[in-house]
């Protein structure tokens, strides 16, 4: 689903590369995780598969479905499927949630060619999956973000994601600032969006968020590239020993 | 008080006021003629506003003083006026003179309200607010075009407030002949207790010229909805003067889109103790526009709050000026004042001139103000976009965020609604062009 062959990523205005030759695939119904001190370029890789400004690829590729992601622009990317959760999701006043998510999905349906979702439509959909999520109504129409606590914003990101049912869904760093409740919500909701046909990348500095979120595959990124792969007793093993050890052999 | 020596006027702005002048006749009889005698008097000893005077510095006041009036092509926007869908009493000028066929009956209960123009009873209310706010708001910084205002207006309503009226007072202004010259002078009393609020829509006339006076007494609220625009080629100079009493509320907004020039003076004045004062305006403007914000807010009173917030995004070399003071007398203790500015400069041909001024001769009080000039945020329109939102829908997006603030000063959600959804089909509409 995802194909990520050889990448590398430096900083537009730097002479700095961050990214040192990633190789990394994703399957579809198959949950990666990415882990990695910081500094290593995770949330780098996140930004660039999405389309972020500010990096510039000087080689390698980055696939989705077979289609070239990286000369689209972050909203191609997004009707192609595409979806980053947001470490720090962005506050939007005078903008209500609801508004702003009807014309992402309808925006992303009208690049796709499809029917856009009507207004009763739209809403019965999402109070579902609102409810899923235990957001209320209140948080539907308040501006996006705004007043919202770390576990809301975070619930908010998932919401976005099921509303918008992207293909591959990047999770960047999804545990910071949550509590184990919190946590506990996000990744049932995330859990309940696995499916045969959906890719998950996990990026994260800690393993706990992986004992909720289930992980096939789990990667070790260190200095801008892939170190180590595994299964979920990787994250363990990280978790105990530290990164140390990958930073050496990188 | 605070002492600011009077300036020496110069020649040319005094030449300036005896040409005007002597181009118009002012109105004979009626209780307003010795106020309107004493205006006159006030402009002849200060002249006009010329490029010199500081509060002059970033708007060019000549054409808002030329005798004759540049013309303005009538506007069609094709969009019904922004207060139609509510319950109002509307009242009607067209290019500055009242139009009794467009207007609702005056009558409603817990408000007088009468033509500026018919009241000629010797003994009148307004006596004791026409001219004399105006007047009293000459004291620190001069504002000759609305003294010329106070002398020379032949329209205009005069609004006594003595209960809670079931709708709000609309004033609406129609432009229909390209070269109209409009002054209206209004004048608004909110007795004890009462409450209002007024709404003002509409392109006026080619040139208006405008001044609103407006007593607030004590535990009396006075709301204030305008929306300006989208008439490219308008030229405005408005003056908004305030007084209140103990306890009172008074709350301005406005929108302003485009016109060529607008100039929008607020001038408070909290003299009674607990009065809050909110002054607020969100503005868009595109291309030929230059738009000023120009607020005075005095504190002489205890405990009174008062915040100034404005916005304004600019784009292809529209200007926007803010010059915003708060003065606080001797003795006003506990005082609250925040003042904001900012601009959403959507290119590098548009400017923002912000004049921020902070005076406080009292020891106890919380003032704060600021002013700032930004681009879109990255960060926030790379968020949409990577929603699947278009770049240009983002950045409409990111707009009614920049001027949220502003509009949240507006206390009816349906009115506050009302402003939203006009930014909003102005923002979007301008994308699908």
């Amino acid at each position: 689903m995802l194909d990520i062959k050889n990448l590398h990523v430096k900083l537009e205005d730097e002479d700095k590369q961050i990214l040192k030759g990633v190789d990394l695939t994703v399957e579809a119904g198959k949950v990666h995780a990415i882990m990695g001190p910081n500094g290593s370029g995770k949330s780098t890789l996140s930004y660039v598969l999405s389309g972020r400004e500010g990096y510039e690829v000087t080689d390698g590729s980055a696939t989705l479905l077979g289609e070239d992601i990286l000369e689209l622009e972050p909203e191609e990317r997004a009707a192609a499927g595409m979806f980053l959760a947001f470490q720090y999701p962005v506050e939007i006043p005078g903008v209500g949630n609801m508004t702003f998510l009807r014309s992402a999905v309808n925006a992303q349906r009208k690049a796709r060619g499809e029917e856009e979702m009507s207004s009763s439509e739209f809403l019965k959909v999402i109070r579902e999956k609102a409810k899923d999520l235990k957001i209320d109504q209140d948080m539907l129409k308040r501006p996006v973000n705004v007043g919202f606590s770390g576990g809301e914003k975070k619930r908010n990101e998932i919401l976005q994601m099921a509303m918008l049912e992207p293909k591959l869904c990047i999770l960047d760093e999804t545990d910071s600032g949550l509590d184990v409740d919190a946590m506990k919500l996000v990744s049932d909701g995330v859990n309940a969006l696995r499916s045969p046909d959906r890719g998950f990348l996990v990026i994260t500095h800690y393993q706990r968020l992986l004992d909720h979120i289930v992980p096939d595959v789990v990667h070790i990124m260190s200095d801008g590239r892939i170190v180590k792969t595994g299964g979920p007793e990787l994250a363990r093993e990280v978790e105990a020993n530290g990164y140390a050890e990958f930073k050496e052999t990188a | 008080m605070a002492m600011l020596k009077p300036k020496t006027p110069e020649p040319r702005a005094l030449d300036l006021a005896e040409t005007r002048i002597s181009a118009m006749t002012l109105p004979e009889g009626g209780w307003a003629e010795p106020a309107r005698r004493e205006a006159l008097e006030r402009v002849r000893k200060t002249g006009l506003p010329i490029s010199r005077d500081e509060y002059w510095k970033y708007t060019k006041p000549d054409t808002l003083t030329a005798v004759e009036a540049p013309a303005a092509s009538v506007f069609d926007g094709k969009e019904p006026p922004v207060f139609d869908q509510f319950d109002r009493l509307k009242i009607v000028f067209v290019d500055g003179v009242f139009d009794a066929e467009q207007s609702d009956d005056l009558s409603l209960e817990g408000i007088e309200i009468e033509r500026l123009a018919e009241s000629q009873a010797d003994i009148h209310w307004a006596k004791e607010v026409y001219g004399r706010l105006e007047a009293r708001g000459q004291s620190l910084v001069q504002r000759p075009l609305a003294a010329l205002n106070t002398a020379f207006a032949t329209d205009g309503v005069l609004i006594r407030v003595t209960g809670k009226p079931s709708k709000p007072v609309s004033l609406f202004y129609v432009h229909e002949v390209e070269t109209s010259d409009a002054m209206l002078h209004h004048v608004v009393k909110v007795e004890e207790g009462a409450e209002v609020t007024v709404l003002e829509a509409g392109p006026a006339a080619a040139r208006f010229n405008q001044c609103m006076e407006v007593e607030v007494a004590d535990r009396a609220t006075f709301r204030h909805i305008r929306a300006q625009g989208r008439d490219h080629e308008r030229r405005a100079a408005t003056h908004l003067f305030g007084r209140l009493g103990e306890e009172s509320t008074f709350k301005s907004f406005t929108l302003t889109a485009n016109g060529v020039l607008t100039r929008n003076e607020a001038v408070l004045e909290l003299t009674g103790d607990n009065a809050v004062a909110h002054v607020a305006g969100a503005c868009m403007g595109d291309g030929d526009f230059h738009h000023d914000d120009t607020v005075f807010v005095t504190h002489d009173a205890v405990n009174c709050e008062s915040r100034q917030v404005f916005k304004k995004v600019l784009r292809n070399g529209a200007v926007g000026v803010f010059q915003g003071k708060i003065l606080v007398e001797p003795g006003a203790q506990k005082t609250d004042g925040y003042q904001i500015s900012q601009s959403l400069l959507l290119d590098g041909d548009s400017v923002f001139e912000a004049k921020p001024e902070l005076e406080i001769y009292a020891d106890d009080v919380a003032c704060s103000h600021g002013s700032t000039s930004g681009a879109i945020d990255d960060e926030a329109l790379f968020y949409l976009r990577s929603r699947g939102i278009p770049e240009a829908e983002a950045q409409n997006y990111l707009t009614l965020a920049f001027l949220a603030e502003a509009v949240q000063e507006i206390d009816d959600a349906d009115l506050q609604e009302a402003i939203v959804e006009r930014i909003s089909q102005w923002l979007f509409r301008r994308m699908a062009t």
